[in-house]
Parts: C-alpha cells; structure tokens; sequence
C-alpha cells in the first residue's frame, strides 16, 4: 500500500511538472526511479524505455503504466497512470473554462495569432527532429518522402484518406520486406 | 451522442497513434477538422496551450477537445479513450508477453511505422502553416499571403537559429511561444489598432 501511495506521489508530481510531453519526463522518471529510489536498474529502465516508445499511446502513460505495474502489479498500473493524467486533466479542464472570454480580449487575440504561427514551427521543428534521427535507408528514404507527399496532397485536394491507413499500411510494407528478405535468405542458404 | 463519439475517437487515437504526443497531433487535427469540432485556428490555439502547461501533450489536448465539446464529461470521456488503450497494451505487454519487442515481427512493423509518423508530422506543419501563412486549405483556394503571420515566422526561424548556434541546443517550446506571442501583440497592435 505504501508503494501504491509512493508510485502515486512521484507520479503525481512528474505530471504536475514536466513541460515538453514524455521525452522530458523520461529523464526525469530515470533520477526519480533509478538514481533516487532505486526501484529499477538502468537495464530495466533503457526496456521501459523502448517499450514505452514503440508502442502506441502517450510516452508518459506507457511509462506509468508499465512501472506501476513492475513495481505494484495492476494496482500500481492504475495508480501511477491516474496520477500521471490527473494533473494535466484539472489544470486543462480549468483553462477550457475561461479560455474564450480570455481569447475575447483584443491583446490576447494578437497574442494568440502570433502564437499560431509559433505552433506551425513548432511542429515542423519535431517533425525535423525526427527526421535527422532517422537511419538513412532505402526503407525510410522511400516511406517519408511518398508518406508525406501523398498525405500532403490528399488534404490540398480534399481526399477524405484517414492517416490511421498510412500508419497500418507502413507497418504493413515493413513485416512484407522482413518476410520478403527471410525467404530469399531461407533459398540462398538451402542452394 | 457526443460522449460515445469523443469516446470512440480518442480511443482510435490513442490505439494507432505511434511516436508521442506529436505523432498524435496530426491524427487529432484530422478528426476535430472531420467532425467539425475546432476550426484550423482553434485546433492550433489549442495545441498552444498544451505546449505551455504541463503534463502529456496527448492528455491536455484530449481534455481539450473533450472540455470544449461536451463540458466536464466530454473532457473525462476523451481523455479515458486515448490513455485506455496505452494501459491495457503496456498491462499485456508487461505481464503476459514480455519479450514482444524482441519479436522481428513487430521490429518489423515498426520499421515501416517509424518513417511513415515522421512524414505524417512535415506533412501536417506543411499543410497547417500553407493554411495559416497563406490561407491555402485546398488547391481551389485563392492563396492570399498574410504577411505579419510570416513576418512572425521570419523571426522565430531566424530566432532559433541564432539561439541554437550560441547556446548548442534549440531554444525550449515555451519560450518560442510568449516570443511569438510578444511578436503577435506588437505586430497586430500596430497594424490593426
């Protein structure tokens, strides 16, 4: 019971005070989790870690849930993902309530053109980001550039094309060239 | 019934949506455009204010949505759909197949995910900043230039720029933001008193 409270606290306080989404609240977790409370090694914590990005889902809840549950079973998976939202859900549902009279204010509205701008760069920025630490292969050469030049096309020329299609058909043109590359592998191996 | 839909969709997001909470910022412009929840400008105020606070980006933009569509439980109904299926996958993964990351399979599937997240990204700033800098939302539109928006883009591009070289490290989302929020209030002050 008390790591439940204790699983519930720290995450409670990593929701509360993280800017900046689940890659600034992974190195947080690491000095909270393993420097401090040492309730996972670094090899545990580096698994948590991919597991937590390759899944689908917010950074932040994968990592909750699956320490919670290493360290406390469901109970600590529930508590820890709880307080992990719980923090974001009050201060947004607070600011949903005032942000249109807020956003009716002459100077706010300017602030807000500006800062809308802001968002397009910002999101480029990420996009970016992620780019340059992508491998340089064939692979990923060919799926970026047809993704995003398709995906941008659709939404110029309206096409109603959800990009849950691009996400399932991209993985699906992954597992083909793994099987793709296995069996050509399996024929050399047997001449 | 708003509540099962808002449900349903964050549910949808929160099951495909790889790569964190910018992977999840095209999916969810997608669907709020689609149902007609926020306008392009709304959906962009909102990721605004879900840079600036704290907490995952996928959380607040889901309260968001929610808050702004159904009130109180239109935020709780969001928010449940996008974190249950994280829960439940790292629940199955943690307990009953630990190995599943190991598989090649799913490296497999992954590989192809990884690129396609990253395209969907650039292909949502590109298609968000053609619609905020130049009102371009499909081929049929008149391009009209807006030019304090890109007077605005201008100096934060450059701005980065200049900060990354001195400090060795991009310049924090927060700060970009009351930057341009600054600009935004100088440049439209002047310019439409």
């Amino acid at each position: 019971m008390k790591k439940i409270l204790t699983l519930f606290l720290t995450f409670f306080k990593i929701g509360a005070f993280t800017f900046g989404g689940g890659y600034a609240m992974l190195a947080l977790l690491e000095n909270e989790l393993v420097d401090k409370k040492k309730w996972l090694t670094r090899d545990e914590f580096l698994d948590m870690t991919a597991v937590a990005e390759s899944t689908p889902g917010p950074v932040a809840v994968n990592s909750a849930t699956y320490i919670g549950y290493k360290i406390a079973g469901i109970g600590g998976a529930a508590a820890a993902t709880f307080a992990v939202c719980l923090p974001s859900f009050v201060i947004i549902y607070v600011i949903s309530l005032f942000l249109d009279k807020f956003m009716s204010l002459k100077y706010v509205s300017y602030a807000f053109k500006g800062i809308q701008v802001c968002v397009v760069w910002l999101i480029l920025s990420a996009g970016i980001k992620m780019l340059k630490s992508l491998e340089k292969n064939a692979l990923n050469i060919t799926v970026t550039v047809s993704v995003a030049v398709l995906c941008t096309l659709f939404s110029l020329f309206a096409v109603n094309f959800s990009s849950v299609f691009f996400i399932l058909i991209c993985g699906a043109v992954g597992v083909a060239l793994f099987l793709f590359a296995r069996i050509r592998n399996r024929g050399r191996t047997n001449k | 019934m708003i509540y099962l839909k808002l449900f349903l969709t964050f549910l949808e997001i929160g099951a495909v949506s790889f790569g964190g909470g910018y992977g999840m910022v095209s999916l969810i412009r997608e669907k709020v455009l689609i149902n007609g929840w926020l306008t392009e400008s709304g959906f962009l105020d909102i990721v605004a204010v879900s840079e600036s606070t704290p907490g995952p980006l996928a959380i607040n933009m889901a309260t968001f949505v929610g808050s702004s569509q159904g009130g109180f439980l239109g935020a709780l109904t969001a928010t449940l759909g996008v974190v249950l299926p994280s829960f439940i996958i790292i629940l199955v993964i943690a307990a009953v197949i630990k190995g599943l990351m190991k598989y090649a399979g799913v490296q497999a599937f992954l590989s192809g995910v990884r690129p396609c997240v990253v395209a969907l990204i650039i292909s949502t700033a590109i298609t968000v900043g053609l619609s905020s800098l130049f009102a371009i939302k499909t081929v049929k539109s008149a391009p009209i230039a807006d030019f304090g928006a890109l007077a605005i883009f201008a100096v934060l591009v450059i701005f980065a720029l200049i900060f990354k070289r001195i400090k060795k490290k991009a310049p924090s989302p927060i700060l970009m933001i009351v930057l341009s929020a600054g600009l935004g209030i100088l440049f439209y002050g002047i310019t439409e008193p």
